[in-house]
């Protein structure tokens, strides 16, 4: 038991790191190409004060990418501070749409980086769910990770949820390689740890492509899991 | 003039970067894939290479291995968000000429240019004086 809370201890470091690291990434990129900007500028400056005539279109195409990166920067921050608050309360009520969407915005740029595109259907009921919103979203990574590695020619992971009397179901479809995956591939020691820290199952059902996720609505109830 | 192939998944990066540096005299051609700089560096002769270090497709170090495999000459300066010491190393190991971090600063960058046009320039003179002299060798004059 010990072992499993290690473990779940450090999947959860190293999911923070990960993430982290990815964000000060991309934080980077938005700030390099406010950098070239401001470069930009200066350099028509220069040309204005030779005597050359600037274009405003020119200036107006400067202005344009300076607000499209901060709005980028918005919302990586935006995402930043939502996992950082995801540690304020062990266990608390969340809403899994918002959890959902936090996860695919988190998991992005490795999606981009694998060229895979992620779907996020959401229904029109959104059930709050108590769960360590740490932990969760964590294993929704862990899920999307191991997903778009096995998302085959597709390329395409799709999500969406729909809720039980008690319990809440994450679907994870599009997974076409999942047959070539021998089951003691997935789920590993890491997301046992999760799963059990969170009172969910995992279910794999390797002829449709597809992973659900099983969560009780309230991990602090004993639940029977609903497939 | 150096004749540049800028590598970078970020499009408004690179119209950026080209617009500045084709301000500076060079000549500089754009891809956002990596792949497609492979292809773009067989057919055509750079000066220099600025290649993204993460990048979809291919990893930057990838693409650096297989652009030296295919001409060992060829100046590749990186520019990434965040370099590891780690993945520096690795770099310089197979052979890049440097690395930068990201934002850049452009004036440092268009000297790095320069010296690596040098550097690349100097190559193929040696490279030239070589064939010269194995061929005097050869025909015995």
């Amino acid at each position: 038991m010990d072992r499993q809370l290690d473990t779940g201890i450090e999947t959860g470091l190293q999911f923070f790191g990960k993430m982290t690291a990815s964000i000060s990434h991309e934080i980077k990129n938005v700030m390099a190409i406010i950098n070239e900007s401001a470069g930009l500028l200066e350099d028509y400056s220069l040309m204005a004060e030779k005597g050359m005539p600037i274009d405003p279109e020119r200036l107006r195409v400067v202005s344009d990418r300076v607000a499209n990166q901060i709005r980028r920067a918005n919302g990586i921050t935006k995402n930043l501070n939502s996992l950082a608050h995801s540690v304020d309360e062990f266990q608390k009520s969340v809403d899994i749409k918002e959890t959902l969407e936090l996860a695919v915005g988190l998991t992005g740029r490795f999606a981009d980086m694998r060229s895979v595109i992620l779907d996020f259907q959401p229904p029109s009921d959104f059930p709050a769910v108590i769960t360590s919103p740490f932990h969760l979203l964590n294993l929704i990574w862990q899920v999307l990770d191991f997903a778009m590695d096995a998302s085959g020619a597709g390329k395409r992971v799709e999500l969406t949820f729909e809720a039980g009397p008690t319990s809440v179901k994450i679907r994870f479809t599009g997974i076409e390689a999942l047959t070539n995956v021998p089951e003691t591939v997935f789920p590993t020691a890491k997301e046992a740890a999760l799963l059990h820290m969170l009172g969910a199952t995992i279910h794999q059902d390797a002829e449709k492509g597809e992973i659900n996720l099983v969560l009780p609505k309230d991990v602090r109830q004993q639940v029977t899991a609903e497939s | 003039m150096e004749k540049v192939l800028l590598v970078d998944d970020e499009k408004e990066f690179l119209e950026i970067m080209a617009e500045r540096m084709e301000a500076r005299d060079m000549n500089v051609t754009t891809t956002t894939s990596p792949k497609e700089a492979l292809i773009k560096a067989q057919e055509e002769s750079y000066d220099v290479v600025i290649l993204d270090l993460m990048m979809p497709e291919m990893d930057g170090l990838e693409t650096l291995k297989e652009l030296k495999k295919k001409n060992p000459d060829l100046q590749v300066i990186l520019l990434t968000g965040h370099a590891t010491v780690q993945k520096g190393v690795e770099a310089m190991k197979l052979g890049a000429t440097d690395l930068l971090e990201k934002p850049a600063d452009l004036k440092i960058l268009t000297e790095k240019i320069k010296k690596a046009h040098t550097k690349k320039m100097v190559l193929v003179q040696k490279k030239a004086e070589e064939k010269i002299r194995h061929i005097l060798a050869e025909k015995g004059w």
